[in-house]
């Protein structure tokens, strides 16, 4: 069973969250992530984003699979887009269901925090200039490509 | 010996391609990653980066053998 995803295609969350029915729950936390048209002052028009899949995916399993260890849940899922998305488009989607809403807005956070840590995946930024920039966000400025 | 590496991200952007098969005497990621920011002009400090091989994270100091698949990872900005 597969419970994170990489989406080259919209991510269709209706039918993502099926996998999520349990019983036994009585709530369900989702976190959507859209593509803004806004960083750091810039304008941006969209992005591309880019994965080693092979690897992303298996930490993306791990962290769920932790999610489930660390929280009293019942079914959590992760959904990364990859490729050309534009302003206004689903990026990621974390959903989870649990008995009570604590744990499922808890659970929902760490993921959504350890995926943008942990799984290599990358963005790519087009803003309005023209201009684009890889993000490799860690407090660290990246040296200008050439 | 023989390794793969793939590229990604603006490491890709600076060497040029997402990939090269590079034959090195480098025992492990450390001295690969040496070499190959010097070949390519990689501006990453290790300490920014991760390493995985076959698929797998792994320590600098891992001892790395011919065939492998060798990818840095610079920081990674999903979500």
């Amino acid at each position: 069973m597969k419970r994170f995803m990489l989406d080259e295609e919209p991510i269709d969350v209706a039918r993502a969250r099926c996998a999520l029915d349990h019983a036994a729950a009585g709530a369900y936390a989702s976190f959507e992530g859209w593509v803004r048209n806004h960083n750091e002052g810039r304008i941006v028009r969209g992005l591309d984003y880019q994965a080693y899949a092979a690897l992303a995916r298996d930490e993306g399993e791990a962290i769920l699979a932790e999610a489930i260890q660390r929280f009293p849940v019942r079914e959590a899922r992760c959904i990364h887009r990859v490729g050309r998305l534009m302003v206004g488009d689903l990026a990621v989607w974390v959903g989870v269901s649990a008995d009570h809403r604590g744990a499922a807005f808890d659970a929902c956070r760490w993921i959504v925090d350890e995926v943008k840590s942990r799984v290599p995946i990358w963005k790519n930024e087009h803003y309005a200039d023209g201009e684009s920039g890889w993000l490799h966000p860690d407090g660290v400025s990246t040296p200008p490509p050439g | 010996m023989s390794y793969r590496l793939l590229y990604f991200a603006s490491l890709a952007d600076r060497a040029g391609c997402s990939g090269e098969t590079r034959d090195s005497a480098a025992a492990n990621p450390r001295e690969l990653y040496a070499e190959v920011a010097a070949a390519h002009g990689f501006g990453f400090e290790p300490a920014r980066l991760r390493v995985a091989v076959n698929g797998a994270f792994v320590g600098w100091e891992h001892v790395l053998a011919g065939g492998d698949e060798i990818v840095f990872i610079p920081p990674v900005s999903g979500g």
